[in-house]
């Protein structure tokens, strides 16, 4: 997966949690959790969604990297760059 | 007890499987119309089951939807219905005297089901199984999401009543309010048993689950073909208040609980005794303060397995064998058994005889079974009478609870 893929592939699993959220607009440098609705129990969902999609394992200590889009980004992009986007029917 | 305040029924919301509101469903009791079909879950396969189809957005966002449990949605449905039935205004209303009491008669067994079958498909990794299992299988689940969706700061929990569970719901919300714990109670049962497999591969083994070709007849109490029980989800919550405080609003009142009893029978874990029915429905009937021949509307229990019908029949029997008022019916029949709902679902279904004058059937006896040949018996079609006053509702369990609410025509 390239950036664009993994920004799709966040922004899917955050609307698969969060549905009733609009994703248009986000700013990827200010964290999520300042822009949409999203608690400590949905940010356990997205790194449930990683693991369970693409077998990504991010260990506690780092999900303070997976607070802004760009963050995800970053983090992610040595993990998925052999992995297939899997978006969600 | 005649110091104590009176206390009333004044709004219904439910969701059965023939009917999303009150107008509905009583429709559908009066027209013979079975909420039952066919169904499929996992491990089980096909057969049959009551399966309610209210939209659950009308009251819950998606995420709500998402994170909570089938339970705490029909909750939140029949908790809003009721509200808006009786013409509540919670932002009016002091939301730390609200109470929610909501029976269930098991609940987990659906979510836990749910993670297991998740972590088989990780060969059983545990970091596979969700962090929203335990706020989902707490006992206080159902209860506990009506207060997120509606704000609710009062006491809110679940009552643990196996099949009585709806009507324990309702007996403790009067309690409740006679002590002057809350000035509003939400209360009834629910049920979300039939995404459960375990539920129906347990009555199967016990030889208890129903089974006909036709899934609509196969819910049939009291017809010598009975075979078992047709599980079905469903929710019944009412608003209750004290007389006088629904009176100074001017509420719309639905009938006034006047008596209600639990007991335990002490006997089995399964096989219900009639000895025991009969002292639970006299002890209501004590409290009342009224005779058995005062009663109109017996709302049996009978979930249609041979045995346990024919119980609740010999205890009808010893009570009302005199009574010339008497009027026996069951909705069973027409929605499968609604679990934890049951109780409170049953009763709703009565209570506008008070103002149609009918009674509603028990429907799909073909062939009455002369062993459940009682007194008073309404089958297949509805009885128009001149007037209805009285309302018994039973509700029996497992491990042998017992639970009978009266319910009275507003008088004085």
């Amino acid at each position: 997966m390239n950036r664009e893929h993994i920004i799709e592939a966040i922004e899917d699993i955050i609307h698969t949690i969060a549905p009733d959220e609009d994703l248009t607009g986000m700013d990827p440098d200010v964290r999520m959790r300042e822009q949409i609705e999203l608690d400590s129990m949905d940010f356990l969902d997205i790194v449930m969604e990683l693991r369970k999609r693409y077998g990504v394992r991010v260990p506690e200590e780092d999900y303070k990297e997976l607070a802004t889009m760009n963050g995800c980004v970053t983090y992610l992009t040595p993990q998925l760059a052999e992995k297939e986007l899997k978006l969600s029917v | 007890m005649s110091s104590l305040p009176r206390v009333v029924i004044t709004g219904v919301g439910l969701t059965s499987p023939n009917g999303d509101n009150l107008a509905e469903y009583r429709a559908a009791l009066l027209a013979g119309k079975s909420g039952v079909e066919p169904y499929h879950i996992r491990y089980v396969g096909d057969t049959i089951a009551g399966v309610c189809h209210f939209d659950p957005l009308r009251h819950q966002k998606r995420k709500a939807l998402r994170r909570g449990t089938r339970a705490g949605s029909i909750g939140i449905y029949c908790a809003n219905e009721a509200l808006l039935d009786a013409g509540l205004d919670i932002e009016q209303r002091d939301r730390a005297r609200i109470g929610i009491y909501v029976g269930i008669t098991e609940h987990g067994n659906v979510e836990t089901e749910n993670q297991v079958h998740e972590v088989s498909k990780y060969d059983y990794d545990l970091s596979f199984w969700s962090h929203h299992h335990n706020p989902q299988t707490v006992a206080n689940n159902p209860a506990g999401e009506i207060t997120l969706n509606l704000q609710i700061t009062g006491p809110a929990y679940t009552l643990g009543g196996a099949c009585a569970g709806g009507n324990l719901g309702l007996i403790h919300a009067v309690q409740m309010l006679q002590l002057g714990e809350v000035d509003l109670a939400i209360a009834g049962g629910v049920s979300e048993s039939i995404h459960t497999f375990g539920i129906f591969a347990s009555f199967r083994a016990e030889g208890a689950l129903a089974q006909h070709a036709d899934p609509t007849k196969a819910s049939r109490p009291f017809d010598k073909d009975r075979n078992g029980i047709v599980i079905s989800e469903g929710g019944c919550l009412y608003t209750v208040e004290r007389l006088e405080d629904a009176q100074a609003r001017g509420a719309k009142i639905y009938g006034e609980v006047v008596g209600h009893h639990v007991n335990s029978d002490a006997t089995d874990f399964v096989l219900p005794l009639a000895e025991r029915q009969n002292e639970c429905i006299r002890a209501a009937l004590a409290r009342a303060g009224l005779a058995a021949g005062e009663i109109d509307i017996v709302n049996a229990h009978a979930t249609s397995t041979p045995l346990g019908d024919v119980q609740e029949c010999n205890a009808l029997r010893a009570v009302f064998a005199d009574s010339e008022r008497i009027h026996v019916n069951n909705t069973k029949s027409f929605i499968g058994h609604s679990m934890g709902a049951a109780g409170a679902l049953e009763l709703a279904g009565n209570l506008p005889s008070f103002d149609d004058g009918f009674v509603h059937p028990t429907i799909n006896v073909e062939n009455l079974d002369p062993d459940c040949d009682i007194r008073g018996l309404v089958l297949n079609e509805p009885l128009k009478v001149d007037r209805i006053d009285t309302i018994l509702n039973l509700a029996f369990g497992m491990l042998g609870i017992n639970s009978a609410v009266i319910v009275k025509r507003l008088q004085g």
